[in-house]
């Protein structure tokens, strides 16, 4: 437990008189997913501790570096979880991290994504000054969602301090269901399932098999087990964790690894590579080496917007954003930090 | 009320042009109908649901599609003319009140479904479409749109999205931000722009969640796509009475540690207990300190699990009476008592002052003695009616506004609720917004720089202040004035300000 949030400030002040670009970093656990920043390392980790979790609030607040590992191991003590399944891609993930990349995993659309779950935030701001947003309070409109809009900034708005969580129940039973079927075929299937009145709470596709899981009281994970049929995954817990910290082998890969979010019910990409679905269709991971002009025409033909995660050659790379958002981000970067100096160009080199 | 929009001390933009003038560039693209100009035609729109707040304003626009709205965004933009958008007008903050000097664009006329996508699970609506509209015509496909306010008959979605509305379902189904994907506004340039995506994110940051419950402060709200969810299949209520209201706050964090979320979790007090069984003849215990309306839902073994530990968690948390809906018509009978208590409560007083602060809910015996407590000072009744399950707090406070100083004896007691619930780490709305009947609270929430990030953000978007100038957001000169601010050792909060 430590709080270092006078130092942070102080680190955050003299960067402004330095005129010195800040590399924000918790864990470091996420470099994968963001553009180098070439700046003075500003250390989360040290900020961390559970300041305050009440099991019957459905509630809790932590510094930023506080390790997601500690948090899900205090949860689990209560039956209780984050509900958005983070990935931590390295056992020193922090809770900022996670909230600064928005991470969520195979639950996302079932139950939420990190955005849903965020109540409040202390941060920083780009003029050194430390502000609240929000609250420990499930309900609150007082004023911009500005917790919120730090959830996937990557730290460029602000260095969050302190977060806040709504933490939900760990289903009493959990079973999986795998069977075999086609892309387009399992693109529908999971969406119609989605449509239904079903304990489900994780869905992938991949080499041509759909699986899904089921959670909730027993009886109902049973009940839903007879109706939808295919054969129960063993290891099921591992198959999950495994999906949503790319240990699959389908992620051991020399090939540029790229994130797909198009509309869900979208027919299978027409793009040369080998694809993973995730979120009942939502959320498709690509490996390929298509050109990234390419797979943004076609993401964005199909309504979504694509990423690729860096690899030994190349950056990290973003869907351009059109002309006018384009605008309306490098205007809310200025609002937040006229300085530049929070993480600048992580997200897009213009801002 | 008390309060006022006041130009000099809300920053309130100057329009450069006259009335005259501007009906004359309004009628050259719009129909007579949709331009209201005479004293007869504005006066139904001079307030939203808050009626204690009531300003005239200089024209009401009615426009009918998204190129109309783009041209007096630009024509207002143009002059420097404020804008306040409206939907249905059902607000409870004043978030639609007009401004003399300004006009009032109203969204009604933006009322079709435009899609809905059953195996998506999505509708594409225009913002005058009422929210159980939505919900009404996605009913066939066995889906419906989860937020619903109290006032869902009426209200918009375009309104929803503006104030990030709740309702009885949201420690489940959480407000408008969790099920909303894409929003169509007009920004201040008058530019179409898409925020969000049909995917469940997008690239860049969120603004989707920046734009809702913003209050019309950022852009007009022009088309909504919502999220829908499956209908469970079965909702059950149980009803629990308690001697004690402070037993029935405990319950309800009871039944969340024995792991279960409800759908819906409703408190109420004596008052209204009383006064919505009169109006309602909901059934309900006439006697009891306190009600627990509890509904579960989802699968049928889900719930049938459920009831039963439910019913053994609040016999053991001391309820004096639990009874479970036996049918469809008694559970819509359980709710319909919640769901009018509003105006149920409105028949026990000529007036009556909804206040919406929400708390942590361990802090409800506490709060909820304050509140007796300034009932008792004040001389003026309050009927309790909680969304106990997420902490959001509804006193009711009774008041005859014909009584010199009631109005106002009122509106101090409102204001020291807010405040309470700021000190007990909760928040002074949790669903209706600020608008304006909560501005001066606002300066008891948030701090100068706090203030001042929040001006920020509205500059990105509308950097002459044109948007709902005055609400949600108070100048740090009306918190000077209001003189809330933070008071740390009798420091004054910013000696810096002009006073007014």
């Amino acid at each position: 437990m430590s709080d270092i949030s006078v130092q942070l400030q102080q680190q955050v002040s003299s960067a402004i008189a330095d005129k010195t670009v800040l590399n924000i970093i918790g864990g470091n656990s996420k470099s994968r997913l963001t553009r180098a920043v070439d700046g003075r390392r500003i250390e989360l980790a040290d900020h961390q501790g559970i300041i305050s979790y009440e099991p019957t609030e459905l509630v809790l607040s932590a510094r930023s570096g506080t390790r997601l590992q500690e948090i899900e191991q205090e949860l689990k003590k209560n039956n209780q979880m984050l509900a958005f399944e983070p990935p931590h891609f390295a056992t020193n993930a922090t809770l900022g991290g996670t909230v600064a990349c928005n991470l969520s995993g195979p639950s996302r659309v079932y139950r939420g994504a990190a955005r849903d779950f965020v109540l409040g935030t202390k941060i920083i701001n780009g003029n050194a000054q430390v502000m609240k947003f929000g609250g420990e309070v499930m309900k609150n409109v007082a004023g911009y969602d500005v917790s919120r809009l730090m959830c996937g900034a990557m730290g460029s708005l602000g260095v969050l301090l302190e977060i806040s969580v709504k933490v939900l129940p760990r289903p009493a039973s959990e079973i999986s269901l795998v069977q075999e079927i086609d892309q387009q075929t399992a693109i529908i299937r999971m969406n119609e399932l989605s449509a239904q009145a079903l304990p489900l709470s994780a869905s992938c596709w991949q080499d041509n098999k759909l699986y899904l899981r089921l959670s909730g009281a027993t009886s109902a994970v049973h009940a839903a087990q007879l109706r939808l049929g295919g054969e129960l995954l063993q290891d099921d817990e591992i198959f999950w964790q495994q999906l949503r910290e790319h240990q699959l082998s389908f992620f051991n890969t020399d090939k540029p690894l790229w994130r797909l979010s198009v509309p869900p019910t979208y027919t299978p990409l027409e793009v040369p590579g080998e694809c993973l679905i995730e979120w009942a269709g939502g959320q498709r991971w690509l490996k390929s080496d298509a050109s990234a002009e390419q797979i943004f025409a076609i993401t964005q033909a199909a309504g979504g917007h694509a990423k690729r995660y860096a690899n030994n050659s190349q950056q990290t790379v973003c869907q351009p954003l059109q002309p006018e958002l384009l605008s309306l981000h490098r205007n809310l970067k200025q609002a937040f930090d006229p300085h530049g100096i929070l993480n600048p160009g992580i997200m897009y080199p213009e801002f | 009320m008390t309060y006022s929009i006041s130009e000099k001390l809300d920053a309130i933009p100057r329009a450069m042009i006259t009335k005259t003038e501007l009906l004359a560039q309004m009628r050259s693209f719009l129909t007579a109908d949709a331009v209201l100009h005479e004293a007869e035609e504005l006066s139904p729109y001079e307030c939203d649901g808050l009626s204690a707040y009531r300003q005239v304003p200089m024209l009401v626009l009615l426009p009918s599609t998204i190129e109309q709205v783009q041209k007096i965004v630009k024509l207002c933009r143009q002059y420097s003319v404020p804008i306040v958008a409206r939907g249905a007008g059902t607000g409870l903050s004043g978030g639609a009140l007009p401004l003399q000097q300004g006009v009032l664009l109203s969204l009604a006329k933006f009322k079709s479904i435009l899609n809905v996508d059953p195996l998506a699970r999505t509708a594409r609506v225009q913002p005058g479409v009422r929210n159980l509209a939505i919900s009404d015509a996605a009913k066939i496909h066995g889906l419906y749109y989860a937020p619903d306010p109290s006032s869902q008959i009426a209200c918009s979605i375009g309104g929803n999205v503006a104030e990030n509305s709740g309702g009885v379902h949201c420690l489940k189904y959480g407000l408008t931000v969790h099920n909303i994907l894409e929003l169509k506004i007009v920004t201040i340039d008058g530019e179409l722009l898409t925020i969000g995506s049909q995917a469940y994110d997008s690239a860049g940051f969120d603004l989707l969640a920046l734009m809702t419950g913003s209050e019309g402060m950022l852009g007009i709200i022009v088309e909504v796509t919502v999220r829908l969810l499956a209908v469970p299949e079965r909702a059950q209520v149980m009803l629990a009475a308690f001697d004690d209201v402070e037993k029935a706050g405990a319950a309800v964090g009871d039944i969340i540690a024995a792991g279960v979320i409800p759908g819906g979790l409703e408190m109420m007090d004596r008052l209204a207990i009383q006064a919505a069984e009169d109006f309602a003849h909901a059934g309900y215990p006439r006697d009891a300190e306190a009600i627990l309306l509890c509904e579960l839902d989802g699968t049928n073994e889900e719930v049938s699990e459920q009831v039963m530990k439910v019913r053994e968690v609040l016999e053991q948390s001391g309820a004096i009476e639990v009874r479970s809906a036996k049918d469809e018509i008694e559970r819509a009978l359980f709710w319909k008592g919640r769901k009018s208590a509003f105006p149920a409560v409105g028949r026990l007083s000529p007036d009556y002052y909804c206040m919406d602060g929400t708390i942590p809910r361990k802090k409800l015996p506490e709060v909820l003695r304050g509140i007796a407590d300034m009932s008792a000072h004040y001389e003026l009744p309050v009927a309790n009616v909680f969304h106990a399950g997420d902490g959001n707090l509804h006193p009711l406070i009774l008041y005859d506004a014909n009584k010199p100083g009631e109005l106002e004896r009122t509106e101090a007691f409102g204001a020291k609720i807010l405040e309470l619930c700021v000190e007990v780490g909760g928040t002074i709305t949790g669903e209706h917004g600020v608008g304006m009947e909560k501005i001066n609270q606002m300066c008891t929430q948030f701090d100068e720089n706090e203030l001042t990030q929040f001006h920020a953000v509205k500059a990105a978007f509308d950097p002459d202040g044109l948007l709902n100038p005055g609400k949600a957001v108070p100048t740090l000169h009306r918190c000077a004035e209001f003189g809330a601010m933070h008071v740390h050792a009798g420091e004054l909060a910013f000696p810096e300000l002009d006073r007014f």
